[in-house]
């Protein structure tokens, strides 16, 4: 390793938290994305549950209005932004290259810079209760509640510079493991016979590059507005508020898929593996997938049915909403005939996947009820939506989030999770949410408003709201007994070997946990489920040579200069612009130094 | 990058270095940002309530002689890609130069175009015609900003004593694709924005 500007040389002299703070690896990449969007996991769920203690009896005041709309903002933003989807960015960064067989993904210093700038955004988020007010417009944001006028604090500017910060960050990410998925396949890896899972990332990589900057233009927009005197989104001079609608909007539905796709993903490689037979209608699922990411560009104006669009509009944006149907009824069916006639194995991964199926499918079916604009109007703004969109992200993506999280944990860690402690955190899961949010949908037709933050007695909406209230403290205990079990797991001998499930795909070809190089010998690729071919047909696995000679980029402090240049870029915006010309230029001495770098 | 060029590196799956890949699909990334920006000023087009209008203001003629500046700096571009490409560096770093002057004459027009207009009493709060104009433009103009900073440092990356290294065409070319779109978006909102009647 050359000693300059950036690298380390010293391997054994640096300290731990310092290899961390400059890792390349894409494992450690994924573990630390992982640790931390779990934590916004937790924090996100402490969110939860305290604006559903607030709403479990009438009249309630555990919170005031004010934080109750700051709780409810961030809540949404947090679970979206800063854990499911830098979860979903976890299992990317740890899978990506272990599935199609690379060393790494094909850009790991841009990949660092995407942790640490979702690190600084996701800090910037949060810290804004404790300076001056959190975000309370809604997730969403509409306009004009939005502008000075309705608005006059930080709350919002807030919420405008750290979602560009966290978009610039899964710009980042997304380009890196779309070029990683296209162009560093191992031998013989044709994309016909990618897994299922790298369809689904690069379906999503895909979807976050091309609406990404169209949210991105939005939030300068009403930065503008809220700063430099625009009127995009308020009246006075001409501006449209629903316009902030429409552009928020088609960013903000093909986020939607970006949650969901990835747990799809998961589902697709749980479900053969535990079922014991391959997938069944590979190509349908792919192409499914694809079609899903497609169609979602051209829904979104079915978030604003009452807007008053003109009957042409709702006709079309009605019917492409509906014909989302059918890619998603196609995968359903798919995930069906492959358990269907299987030798099935009920571990914790499985319970969790088959739970995703018919807790998506409800998501899913309430959804298909929004798509007529006669019955949206019902619905619209009222907690039958909450409910939609909760089976959708907790009965969906969360739910495969843990089924993925069982299923590798053997191989990112060389050990198996209880599956007894598993199996409870799943049953307290699944009771807890349907609890929590099966109730929704009757309190919506009952007419509970969202986003209320109390309500008077007498309506008929106490017994479904406490129910509701119960659900969320039975997710609670759920789990914590996952993280109870997480660290119990961590202190047990690592005995899973390298492919505990006899499953298919590349990544149980080397040892658990991989090595830092992943393979000692790049398989070649003859089949779409590789393990099972060599197998089935007496192929044993590559010899490991006697010497290796295996380059690895070296660990780098680069990204985190150019992060900290992004953090005083923000925190520029967020006060005076002096900071954010230094900001600017520490990140271009950080981008000059990263050039710079010797990677040989 | 260093485990790409090392290993799948030098045979990546489609034959296009890793680099050049993203430039690519961020540039289909920033199709849509500017597609954005072009949308949004469309949607705002004859919606101002007040004046200046764009035709109280806009001056063809200075517009069009920044814009062939900027036209004749992809030319530049094309012949600095030529040196790198056939080692012919004394060519690739004078084009260099030559685009790096003619990219900052075109933000000189600008520069004098915004504060002309401010005179004039067009601000980013008079209307929405303001409001949109500066946003997409200057967003425009930051790309060609950012764009001459790339080509800066690869200029400057050439003066040192180990050049730009074996890859040098490759990282020429990746930059020249940046500058490209950058002038190829200029054409489409100098049609939009100067040649469209109102």
């Amino acid at each position: 390793m050359a000693t300059a500007v950036g690298t380390l040389s010293h391997t054994e002299d640096r300290s731990r938290i310092w290899e961390w703070m400059t890792t390349v690896d894409h494992k450690k990449i994924a573990a630390l994305y992982g640790v931390t969007g779990f934590i916004f996991f937790l924090i996100g769920g402490i969110e939860a549950t305290l604006v559903r203690t607030q709403l479990a009896v009438p009249n309630g005041n555990v919170i005031d209005a004010d934080l109750f709309n700051q709780l409810f903002t961030t809540h949404a933003l947090t679970m979206i932004f800063l854990a499911i989807m830098p979860m979903g960015a976890s299992f990317f960064n740890y899978l990506i290259p272990l599935q199609i067989g690379a060393r790494d993904v094909a850009f790991p210093r841009l990949n660092a810079l995407g942790y640490w700038t979702y690190l600084t955004g996701a800090v910037m988020l949060t810290s804004s209760f404790f300076l001056g007010g959190a975000p309370n417009g809604g997730w969403f944001a509409y306009a004009p509640l939005t502008s000075l006028e309705y608005a006059a604090g930080k709350n919002l500017d807030f919420y405008t510079v750290s979602l560009l910060i966290l978009g610039v960050s899964s710009l980042m990410g997304s380009l890196n493991f779309a070029v990683t998925i296209i162009n560093m396949r191992a031998p013989g890896m044709t994309m016909m016979r990618l897994p299922v899972y790298m369809w689904m990332t690069l379906v999503v990589s895909f979807l976050l590059i091309l609406s990404l900057p169209i949210i991105t233009v939005a939030l300068v927009q009403l930065y503008f507005d809220r700063n430099f005197g625009t009127n995009f989104f308020t009246p006075d001079t001409g501006g449209d508020p629903i316009l902030w609608q429409h552009i928020f909007w088609l960013f903000g539905h093909p986020e939607v898929y970006v949650l969901i796709l990835p747990s799809m993903g998961i589902v697709s490689e749980v479900l053969p593996v535990m079922s014991r037979k391959p997938l069944f209608g590979y190509s349908a699922i792919v192409f499914a997938g694809a079609a899903i990411g497609v169609l979602g560009f051209a829904v979104w104006s079915h978030h604003m049915f009452t807007t008053g669009l003109g009957t042409v509009p709702q006709i079309v944006f009605s019917a492409s909403t509906m014909a989302i149907g059918i890619p998603t009824g196609i995968k359903i069916f798919n995930w069906l005939g492959t358990m269907y006639g299987g030798n099935i194995r009920f571990t914790t991964a499985t319970y969790f996947s088959v739970a995703f199926i018919f807790l998506f499918t409800i998501g899913g079916i309430s959804g298909v009820m929004h798509a007529s604009p006669a019955v949206d109007g019902q619905h619209q703004d009222s907690y039958f939506v909450v409910a939609h969109i909760h089976y959708v992200l907790f009965g969906g993506a969360i739910m495969g989030i843990f089924s993925g999280i069982f299923y590798w944990f053997p191989k990112m860690t060389g050990r198996f999770l209880n599956e007894t402690s598993g199996k409870w955190t799943f049953w307290l899961l699944f009771v807890g949410m349907n609890l929590t949010f099966f109730p929704m949908h009757f309190l919506g037709l009952a007419g509970m408003p969202r986003r209320i933050y109390t309500y008077d007695e007498g309506l008929g909406w106490e017994t479904w709201n406490l129910v509701a209230t119960i659900g969320v403290y039975v997710i609670v205990v759920g789990v914590s007994v996952f993280i109870v079990n997480f660290f119990r797991t961590m202190r047990q001998p690592q005995t899973a070997g390298d492919n505990p499930w006899d499953a298919a795909t590349l990544e149980w070809a080397t040892s658990s946990p991989p090595p830092e190089h992943n393979f000692d010998v790049v398989p070649e690729v003859h089949d779409r489920d590789p393990l099972w071919y060599n197998r089935d047909h007496g192929i044993a696995p590559a010899a490991k040579p006697e010497h290796l000679h295996i380059h690895l980029p070296p660990p780098s402090y680069m990204p985190l200069i150019v992060a900290m240049g992004v953090a005083l870029l923000g925190i520029g915006g967020l006060s005076h612009v002096a900071v954010a010309v230094l900001g600017m230029a520490v990140v271009v001495y950080g981008i000059w130094g990263w050039a710079l770098e010797p990677t040989e | 990058m260093a485990a790409a060029a090392h290993d799948a590196g030098h045979q990546t799956s489609l034959g296009v270095d890793n680099r050049k890949l993203l430039m690519w699909i961020f540039l289909a990334s920033e199709c849509l940002f500017f597609g954005t920006l072009i949308s949004t000023y469309l949607i705002f087009k004859g919606q101002s309530l007040v004046g200046p209008f764009p035709g109280d203001i806009l001056d063809i003629p200075l517009t069009s002689t920044s814009t062939f500046v900027l036209l004749m700096s992809s030319v530049t571009m094309v012949l600095a890609v030529y040196g790198a490409q056939h080692g012919r560096l004394g060519l690739m770093r004078g084009m260099l130069v030559g685009t790096i002057l003619l990219g900052t004459t075109f933000l000189g027009f600008q520069v004098y175009e915004f504060r002309h207009f401010g005179h004039v009493g067009l601000n980013l709060g008079t209307n929405q015609f303001g409001a949109t104009f500066f946003l997409m433009t200057g967003f425009h103009g930051v790309h060609v900003g950012v764009g001459v900073l790339y080509l800066t440092s690869l200029l400057l990356g050439s003066m040192r004593r180990s050049g730009l290294g074996k890859e040098r065409a490759l990282w020429v070319d990746t930059a020249g694709l940046y500058w490209h779109f950058v002038d190829v978006v200029w054409i489409v909102i100098f049609t939009i924005v100067y040649l469209i009647p109102e």
